[in-house]
């Protein structure tokens, strides 16, 4: 018994934490454009921050 | 890096791109600064294509950021308001990608959307987890871990439920308070006494808590409405753009002169109104001053410029091209040809409004049978025993395991299926219903201009010699007539220097290349002495009075029309073409393609009755047009199409648009929606034969958490993989026509 009070605690934070990934990745935009993330690491200089419904968070690349 | 697929730039075709007008309508202001505009590039998707579009349209000044979607294949371009509209067209079609405008409507950010999602992430968390522990649980724990796994589990459940369930609570609440019932309230009741029941067995320590099948209900139930939203309508904006063309004043000349700037709305019947080049007539009214050429492509859908004078009547709507008329008001604006397209669609939108989706029916069906059964297990399991517990459970069991968990994702699993396999062919999809109204379509009608052809003139036959040719092209360049344009795309490349340019409305035009006058335009006017028995679709060219050579124009017909009409002949639908324009035009394509019936000269409101009399013949009618003359026919029609090139508002007026310019993605799109259709009812009978099956099992008491688990699991499972069934094999054309789809776009 007194290993499941260890064990499933553990088990259900791991979920939690899982669970909260989920839900900022949601409301980063990750899901945005999955097949544009999927295309777009093999681009060298692509700008591959999710693009965010609000203001302007992807921009001119700057020149070097 | 080349460009691995991107089509050939389709610079041949004059092909009409929005006017900078149209772009900022369809714009939205981001801030102070920036605008953003969203255009759907259909053609896009790889690296190289997300490239390609991103680098092009970052080179352009004024652009401040670009960024392209490839899920939804649409780019968000900011750029900066003040500035001139960058050529976002003209820079993507040199980049090799058709482009349409994309108009953002605000039911897309979606609040309610994200609080689905959340609640089906936070559900389904809870679910693995209690499953867990409840996988501990039938293995045979013993009666203290099982007893604190139940209250871990309720630890759990307790708050997913007060979370996820809200979705259901709530719905179920408006229900009921309108004194209706609808899906929502079994499963709420069904959710609420489940819980109840469980909490109370947990603290009395009893064998049995179903907090694993409460919650995965909730989940199963929940991915199942989160489908279903993804394919629920958006608010439908046409009324909205079509009020947006209405010019919004005019400018009104007095009998002393006066000249003055006042609302539509305020100018009487009988006032004189100016009309400036490049403005939209306000008013219905009549010429009594000035002569210039009118596109009544919005009106009529007619491609080819009006030519109109003194005494010509003219419609709200039409665009003057290039002359300053002076007209007389004779409709108020209430009355005027646009107020009565609206009038016309807001009916049309209202008329078809009173559809209900499969599975509302299948819904309205089965909640009754459920609330009806649970009852009739409490009763009599209650009269059998006495053991109110006993019948409580037994009556909570039937109505958890006959919970429409298949029957909430057979519907929109299939549809969500289907709507990825058309946009895979370029075909976007407003909503699920659509794809059901599609499914039983026995009649498409056609629209003319526009859909079954381009609507652009392309030159026909020209018998202007090669040396002269190059001087039409860059004497042509110059007008934005669609003939003009015409001629311009035989030699794009054309750079010759054009002195004296001058356009003549109705006439044609004229200027000087390297000392030669040149004239373009009507036979009679360009080279005095030729007469021409065909006027209006000819053109001649004369250099110094001396007749050059004439150029005969058609309308582009759509790639694939003949091909599409001819599947569709196969497949024994009732074919017809209804268009705007005159019955010589109409018959000669019509007969090309291989149509039998036809009707010429139909005004919009001709068009929405020749629907509803097939209506009233018993079909079901898919309309497919593209004009502000179509939007009231395509909202009246049992369900539409439209070309992605056309106007806004037959875009927004359509179920279904497709972005790729063949005519093939009408078959397409019916077979898609008839083997999706197919699936459907497969699912639905899924849903029953379950339900049949363990209904028994469930009045009778036998129903365990475990069986209960496993039974819902499963039947999900089944209509969820048949669903899927749609990837695979959807008839061949799809396969073999991708490839070849690309083959002639490449060559286009």
């Amino acid at each position: 018994m007194s290993y499941l009070t260890w064990l499933i605690p553990i088990a259900l934070l791991m979920g939690a934490t899982a669970l909260l990934a989920f839900l900022w990745s949601l409301r980063d935009g990750q899901y945005e454009d999955l097949d544009g993330a999927a295309q777009r690491i093999l681009l060298d200089d692509g700008e591959d921050r999710p693009a965010a419904a609000g203001g302007p968070r992807y921009s001119r690349p700057e020149p070097e | 890096m080349t460009v691995c697929c991107a089509p050939g730039a389709d610079v041949g075709s004059a092909r009409r791109w929005p006017s900078d007008e149209e772009v900022r309508l369809a714009s939205r202001a981001l801030s102070e600064q920036l605008m953003q505009t969203d255009l759907s590039v259909p053609s896009a998707h790889c690296a190289a294509c997300i490239r390609a579009i991103e680098t092009a349209l970052l080179a352009l000044p004024g652009v401040e950021a670009a960024r392209l979607n490839l899920t939804t294949r649409r780019v968000s371009v900011q750029w900066l308001k003040d500035g001139p509209v960058p050529p976002f067209f003209a820079t993507l079609t040199r980049a090799g990608y058709d482009a349409a405008l994309y108009t953002h409507d605000q039911s897309e950010d979606d609040p309610e959307f994200g609080r689905l999602l959340r609640a089906t992430a936070v559900a389904g968390f809870a679910a693995m987890n209690i499953m867990l522990l409840s996988v501990s649980v039938w293995s045979g724990a013993d009666a203290g871990t099982r007893h604190a796994f139940h209250l871990i589990s309720a630890l759990l459940a307790l708050p997913t439920i007060a979370y996820s369930g809200r979705v259901f609570f709530a719905s179920a609440w408006s229900a009921l308070k309108h004194r209706r019932t609808n899906m929502d309230v079994p499963i709420s009741v069904g959710i609420v006494l489940t819980l109840a029941l469980s909490l109370h067995d947990t603290l009395r320590n009893e064998p049995h808590a179903y907090f694993d099948a409460v919650v995965s209900l909730t989940f199963f139930l929940l991915v199942g409405r989160t489908l279903d939203h993804m394919m629920r309508r958006k608010a439908r904006t046409a009324i909205v753009g079509l009020a947006r063309i209405m010019p919004r004043g005019a400018v009104t000349i007095s009998a002393d002169g006066t000249r003055e700037y006042k609302d539509v709305r305020t100018i009487a019947k009988g006032e004189t109104l100016f009309v400036a080049p490049g403005e939209r007539i306000p008013l219905d009214g009549t010429i009594t001053e000035g002569r210039g050429e009118l596109d009544a492509q919005l009106v009529t859908g007619e491609v080819e410029p009006v030519n109109a004078g003194p005494g010509d009547h003219v419609s709200a709507g039409m665009l003057n091209l290039n002359g300053s008329l002076t007209i007389r008001a004779e409709r108020e604006a209430g009355e005027s040809f646009l107020s009565e397209m609206i009038r016309m669609m807001e009916a049309a939108e209202a008329g078809r409004s009173g559809y209900r989706r499969i599975a509302d029916r299948a819904a309205s069906l089965y909640s009754p049978v459920i609330h009806t059964l649970a009852l009739i297990a409490f009763a009599g399991w209650m009269a059998a025993t006495g053991d109110w517990h006993r019948a409580l459970t037994i009556a909570v069991s039937v109505l958890i395991i006959t919970c429409p968990c298949a029957l909430g994702l057979a519907v929109p699993m299939v549809q969500v299926m289907a709507a990825r396999r058309l946009f895979e062919r370029g075909i976007a999809l407003k909503e699920g219903s659509a794809l059901e109204r599609l499914a039983e379509t026995d009649t498409v009608v056609f629209d003319k201009t526009g859909t079954l052809t381009l609507g652009d003139l392309r030159v026909a036959a020209s018998t202007v010699p090669e040396n002269h040719l190059e001087a039409a092209a860059a004497l042509a360049f110059n007008s934005r007539h669609p003939a003009a344009r015409a001629i311009a795309s035989l030699r794009p490349d054309s750079r010759m220097a054009v002195e004296d340019f001058a356009e003549y409305p109705g006439l044609g035009i004229e200027g000087r290349i390297n000392g030669a006058l040149y004239r373009l335009g009507r036979p009679s006017w360009a080279c005095r002495g030729v007469v021409s028995d065909n006027e209006k679709s000819m053109s001649a060219l004369s250099c110094d009075g001396e007749l050059a050579g004439t150029f005969t124009f058609a309308d582009t017909p759509r790639p694939d029309a003949k091909e599409a009409v001819q599947a569709l002949w196969e497949r024994e639908f009732e074919l017809e073409v209804l268009s705007g324009d005159g019955e010589r035009a109409v018959a000669a394509v019509a007969r090309d393609l291989g149509f039998e019936r036809w009707r010429s000269a139909m005004l919009p409101a001709d068009k929405v009755a020749r629907l509803d009399e097939l209506r009233g013949q018993g079909r079901k009618v898919l309309m497919v047009g593209d004009g502000l003359n179509d939007a009231p026919a395509l909202s009246a029609a049992h369900v539409s199409m439209a070309p992605g090139n056309a106007a806004e508002i037959g875009r927004n007026a359509a179920d279904l648009v497709f972005f790729n310019a063949s005519l093939a993605a009408v078959p397409a799109a019916l077979a898609i929606a008839r083997r999706a259709g197919a699936l459907v009812k497969q699912n639905l009978g899924l849903a029953v034969i379950y339900n049949v099956t363990v209904l028994p099992l469930a009045l009778a008491g036998h129903v365990t958490p475990l069986i209960a688990a496993i039974a819902m699991s499963l039947s999900s499972i089944l209509v969820v993989a048949n669903a899927l069934r749609l990837r695979g094999d959807t008839p061949k054309p799809v396969a073999a026509g991708r490839r070849a789809g690309k083959l002639a776009e490449a060559a286009s």
